[in-house]
């Protein structure tokens, strides 16, 4: 199987996982759930880290990089950091009522 | 093993991460632990990106994380609850600017394309330009579009939906436009060629516009619609992305973004009643100003003032709050619990009624609240407390309009027909916190605000709560 096609398969069955796993969310998580959806799509840091650590001496690389590896770090740091801080405000007093039981 | 092999190994356990959060995410017991738990894959993709092979510049590297992340910090530290949905669409905007710039930097690699820079030449690496060209487009597009959600939800772009003339035709034109520089770039002789280069940056370019012009039609009150769509989109660049440099765990992670990212457009909007394409293509508060406006003439609204409203919740047996987002504006939750805790304290059962949208995203005004100390199980949906409505002497609605508008029930006509609103005005007497008398951040006209039951009483929520717990007090 060429490298191609095997990413087409990733890419087919992430799809479906990515709806399945959030399927029964309940309406009151709907914002840290965005919120927490944006910090992982900050992975495309890595992509940002790759490009800059192989630009060698490619002034052009290497300023596209260092500028995709702040706004990747932004996104990733920003995004994890205020969906903590949501979600830290439903855990003090959330146990009392089960949500999703329904 | 290889470094190559501990990269990937690390990228496997981090995609298994990113699943098992998001799953985590969606139940509010496991929200938070979900939330680390990504965070965690987030910190071991990096460091396996770090030991991969033909790596350099890591003090640039280290350099610029830092850059990003000390803003990204304190800012998403300092940011008010309220302002919530514009710092989500910020950060949003920060990764599809980067998606864009990591595509830049790939199509600029040359090693990339071996010694055939002729790129029609061989089929395989269209395989590879395509998703360089898909990464460039959809980054600019959610980065464009994000940046002006925030203005609009910051109130530094106009909130209202703006149109000019022959709009859907120019939208037209610059997406054919967009797919005209695509092959062109790709037919040129070489991707160093200056016709490539220049294509390329026309090719950003006319994304950015796109984005911008997608989003400055659309009114505030659909934005959480928006940031959403834009959230999958900036998912979709980030996985087309990983498909351009091989990343699986960047292929994952950004299409299990774009998918859920997707579903939950679809949730919200069955939340608010819209249809997604609406949103986008609909003009939300447009037409029907004029009609609404028309039969309002010869209706009043009668004021009541802070003291006889106390008089009227204090010796109520059954008080329901309507939080809106004029309340989150005006900072006033912490206010809103302590009458609440007064009125409790007079034997008064006081319930919050949640619509789905209430505030600005779906969930936020729980958000809200939460963060003033209101007990979560006070806090009730829209299915649980409307039939409770009738047995309410007093539903204080405290900046909410087009979630209690009647409209949406009766008036076919109405841009907001067909979504479920909390039965506010069934209760006994209703007591409106508004700022002024204009209509609200949808632009529609609530008829509510005329009915015999009503009275107003005018003024900043907070100024308007702050009276009413004196008066409460006072009783």
């Amino acid at each position: 199987m060429s490298a191609a096609l095997a990413m087409i398969y990733i890419f087919i069955l992430a799809i479906f996982t990515g709806v399945e796993v959030i399927s029964r969310v309940p309406t009151v998580l709907h914002t840290p759930l965005m919120s927490g959806a944006n910090a992982i799509h900050g992975i495309v840091l890595i992509g940002g880290v790759i490009v800059l650590g192989k630009a060698g001496d490619n002034a052009v690389l290497f300023t596209l990089g260092f500028i995709a590896v702040i706004f990747g770090a932004l996104n990733v740091v920003g995004g994890f950091v205020v969906t903590d801080r949501m979600l830290e405000m439903f855990k003090a007093k959330a146990p009392a009522r089960d949500k999703d039981a329904k | 093993m290889s470094r190559t092999d501990i990269s990937e190994a690390a990228y496997l356990v981090a995609s298994l991460l990113f699943i098992l959060g998001l799953k985590r995410l969606s139940s509010p017991r496991t929200a938070r632990s979900g939330n680390m738990m990504a965070a965690l894959g987030m910190a071991l993709a990096l460091g396996g990106t770090f030991i991969l092979p033909e790596m350099g510049n890591f003090g640039a590297i280290i350099l610029a994380i830092v850059l990003g992340s000390i803003p990204g910090w304190s800012l998403a530290k300092s940011v008010k609850m309220t302002a919530m949905p514009q710092m989500v669409s910020l950060f949003n905007g920060m990764g599809g600017a980067c998606a864009m710039f990591i595509s830049l930097g790939e199509w600029l690699r040359e090693d990339q394309y071996g010694d055939h820079p002729h790129m029609l030449s061989l089929t395989g690496e269209l395989a590879l330009v395509f998703p360089m060209l898909m990464g460039i487009v959809l980054g600019a597009i959610s980065f464009s579009g994000s940046l002006i959600a925030f203005g609009k939800l910051q109130g530094l772009v106009s909130e209202k939906s703006l149109r000019w003339p022959l709009q859907r035709q120019i939208n037209l034109l610059v997406v054919l436009g967009i797919l005209g520089t695509a092959v062109a770039s790709v037919c040129a002789e070489s991707v160093f060629s200056q016709a490539a280069l220049t294509w390329i940056i026309v090719l950003v370019v006319l994304a950015l516009i796109l984005g911008v012009l997608q989003v400055l039609p659309i009114g505030g009150a659909d934005m959480p619609v928006v940031i959403s769509v834009l959230n999958s989109c900036t998912g979709l660049a980030a996985a087309v992305t990983g498909f351009a440099m091989q990343n699986m765990s960047m292929i994952i992670a950004g299409t299990l973004v774009g998918a859920a990212g997707s579903l939950l457009t679809v949730l919200m909007c069955k939340a608010m009643n819209r249809s997604l394409a609406k949103v986008i293509f609909g003009s939300f508060g447009g037409a029907a100003k004029g009609q609404a406006a028309a039969g309002q003439a010869d209706k009043t609204q009668r004021e009541i003032a802070a003291s006889e409203c106390a008089i009227m919740m204090g010796y109520a047996r059954k008080v329901i709050i309507v939080p809106g987002y004029g309340l989150a504006v005006a900072q006033a939750q912490h206010l809103v619990h302590e009458l609440d805790e007064l009125l409790e304290k007079r034997g008064v059962e006081v319930k919050y009624a949640i619509h789905p949208v209430a505030g600005r995203m779906p969930g936020h005004m729980n958000v809200l609240l939460a963060e003033a100390d209101v007990p979560y199980p006070k806090l009730l949906d829209m299915e649980e407390i409307n039939p409770e409505f009738e047995q309410a002497d007093v539903a204080l609605i405290i900046g909410a309009n087009d979630v209690v508008n009647p409209a949406a029930r009766t008036d076919p006509g109405s841009p907001i027909f067909g979504m479920p609103i909390l039965n506010a005005d069934k209760a006994k007497n209703i007591v409106v916190i508004k700022r002024g008398r204009g209509t609200g951040f949808a632009g529609i006209e609530n008829d509510l605000f005329f009915n015999a039951k009503t009275r107003m009483l005018f003024g900043d929520a907070k100024k308007a709560l702050q009276e009413l717990t004196t008066e409460v007090k006072a009783l």
